[in-house]
């Protein structure tokens, strides 16, 4: 347990230097931040609205001090300002719809990849140079060197322009009552994730894949995998209770740099898909000039992906018996 | 986290015999044997070639020059066909080489710089610097990049080339740093720097000449994956329209191609050549790294455990 509190206060750092990055982004700048981030909102609402909005990101008069305080202040409360994309809708409640949307495909995909990439990883380390190893290996390897935003194009352009086995786009038909408990609703989403998610897990999967087969490698010739298997062991129990237990562990210390890279991968796909997620609500922002949302956006992705590597930490408690004392 | 931070990577070259096998040639006559590198290798210099020699390959002024008819099918006359502005693609698929290479390489060498510089100093030097070098290197690293780059080029108003190289090097460095901490961690106890120390050799000598050289391979591979990732990442950019886009990339290609509908009216021509040579760079990049995987950790190659079987089956 000491261990996931001294990664709970690491994340909590991290949080924090993230939150710092975002309140000094618009004073690094050229220009006025003032003038650049809010003449948008100019005449669209009154005197007082702005001069709170100012407040929400620290624009007091004052020492740099006191700007910071009063950011940190109105971000405590859960203030993330409003959006100009959707004014007059607060940013929390625009970035809420696309995060929620966002957990959705990008959990699916990156579960779906990283079981795939542990199941073959095991498989191409235990029969070396058989079919899994050379030709899934390389081919996964390729995928992961594609941009994402171009396998998303090609994706789009054969599988629902060309064969028109797919939709165009978005996260359900819109003909459709949106209720979850229509089962329609729930099929035409479960039908609209398919191309978005294949995209995710083609690209993530080679990652993973490489990752398990090399550290598998080097744990398959470990003396207690000879141990377990001049034991009579059966290779099913040699294969995943001994060895894949610990190859694993490298897998689950990468997920934090792999996700960062899944994160990136996953905001390109919802542009070329028109997914309503963060991503897309991000490049929404940025072409609207909508700074407040941009960066609420940013600490949103940044909330999450400290959140998940938390639950990697847990998931790595299970698994290893050493940190747990 | 430090007990568990040992990838794959710095996991495997603590074995330094390879360096007998390697020959008078070094890493590159190593890296030149291994098919996969050899294949990676080749693929970069024929990208290399087409970015020095592109007025040579396509000769012209201004590659966003109009030169035809709009969305013009590929032809004898423009292999590669228009763009929706009338620009040949084969043109400025050729200098749009020169800079995405140009930003890939720059970049991936100002991150391993900084990588090095950061991992190995916090390796070395051990007590409170090194943790506030590691904490520093796990923040960034657990931060998400692409987000806060999007989010720092919304606020700078259509960064060009070298705005980029800057935003991405200085958030990208934290993966090397780590591994190369680590790998430090491993040699600093090794007797031949204990021996180089006892003969009173200056810290930045140990650091250069005992450290470093032993640390080639995984300096590479950390090298060519900052590369990569620089490589993809500028393509990224510019395809979301945060790029400079009149400058020639690939990236701006594409942008262009999104922007203009290629998907809709089936101009294939404008979005499949510039990925396919984004891909093959990355392809490229990644068997290069491949290749250094398996030097520096003999377990991991494949051929000779087919030759071996082979033998087997031979008698």
């Amino acid at each position: 347990m000491r261990f996931l509190g001294r990664r709970a206060v690491f994340y909590l750092i991290a949080l924090f230097v993230a939150i710092t990055i975002n309140f000094m982004i618009p004073r690094l700048m050229s220009g006025d931040p003032v003038q650049m981030m809010f003449a948008r909102f100019q005449g669209r609402m009154d005197p007082a609205s702005v001069e709170s909005l100012y407040k929400t990101f620290g624009f007091v008069d004052g020492p740099i001090t006191e700007q910071y305080a009063s950011y940190l202040a109105n971000l405590l409360q859960g203030n993330l300002g409003t959006s100009i994309a959707w004014f007059p809708a607060p940013v929390s409640q625009v970035l809420g719809v696309g995060l929620a949307w966002t957990i959705r495909l990008l959990g699916v995909a990156t579960l779906i990849s990283f079981s795939l990439g542990m199941f073959l990883g095991i498989r191409a380390a235990w029969k070396r140079g058989r079919f899994v190893d050379a030709f899934v290996v390389p081919i996964t390897g390729l995928f992961g060197a594609f941009p994402y935003f171009w396998l998303a194009m090609i994706m789009l352009y054969v599988f629902a322009l060309k064969l028109d086995w797919f939709p165009l786009g978005h996260a359900a038909s819109l003909d459709i009552n949106q209720d979850w408990t229509n089962p329609q609703y729930v099929l035409s989403v479960i039908y609209h994730m398919i191309l978005p998610a294949t995209t995710i897990i083609l690209t993530a999967v080679g990652g993973w894949l490489l990752g398990m087969r090399n550290s598998m490698i080097n744990v398959l010739s470990a003396d207690y995998v000879a141990l377990a298997q001049a034991k009579g062991l059966s290779d099913r129990r040699v294969k995943y209770a001994y060895a894949a237990r610990n190859a694993m562990l490298p897998s689950i210390t990468g997920f934090a740099m792999s996700l960062g890279f899944i994160v990136g991968g996953a905001i390109v796909t919802e542009v070329v898909f028109s997914y309503p997620g963060i991503g897309y609500t991000l490049l929404t922002a940025i072409n609207a000039r909508d700074y407040p949302l941009m960066q609420g956006c940013f600490l949103l992705i940044t909330m999450a992906v400290l959140g998940a590597n938390f639950l990697a930490d847990a998931a790595y408690v299970v698994l290893d018996p050493r940190v747990r004392s | 986290m430090d007990n568990a931070a040992t990838s794959s990577a710095s996991a495997s070259s603590t074995r330094r015999f390879p360096r007998l096998s390697w020959g008078r040639l070094g890493l590159l006559g190593a890296l030149l044997s291994n098919r996969k590198a050899a294949i990676g290798a080749g693929i970069i210099t024929f990208f290399v070639l087409v970015a020095i020699f592109a007025p040579v390959i396509a000769p012209t002024k201004d590659p966003n020059r109009m030169v035809g008819r709009p969305h013009e099918a590929p032809s004898l006359e423009h292999p590669l066909g228009t763009t929706r502005q009338g620009q040949d693609v084969f043109t400025q698929l050729v200098w749009g080489t020169r800079v995405t290479l140009l930003v890939g390489f720059v970049t991936g060498s100002v991150v391993i710089l900084i990588a090095v510089i950061i991992g190995i100093t916090s390796g070395y030097v051990s007590g409170w610097s090194d943790e506030i070098l590691s904490l520093l290197t796990n923040v960034v690293l657990v931060i998400p990049a692409l987000p806060l780059i999007i989010v720092i080029s919304g606020f700078i108003d259509r960064p060009g080339p070298m705005t980029i190289v800057l935003v991405l090097a200085s958030i990208s460095w934290a993966y090397g740093a780590r591994v190369l901490r680590s790998q430090t961690l491993t040699i600093r106890h090794s007797d031949f720097v204990a021996a180089a120390r006892v003969t009173g050799e200056p810290t930045w000598r140990i650091v250069l000449f005992e450290i470093l050289p032993n640390m080639t391979s995984l300096v590479a591979s950390a090298w060519i994956g900052a590369v990569l990732y620089a490589v993809l990442t500028e393509a990224t950019l510019e395809f979301i329209g945060l790029g400079n886009p009149n400058i020639v990339t690939w990236g701006t290609i594409l942008y262009w191609a999104q922007n203009n509908a290629a998907l809709m009216t089936n101009a294939w021509w404008t979005f499949i050549p510039p990925g396919v040579c984004i891909a093959l760079v990355g392809f490229a990049l990644v068997l290069i790294n491949y290749g250094i995987d398996e030097i520096s950790n003999p377990r991991l190659r494949t051929d000779r455990v087919q030759k071996k079987k082979k033998a087997k089956a031979a008698v």
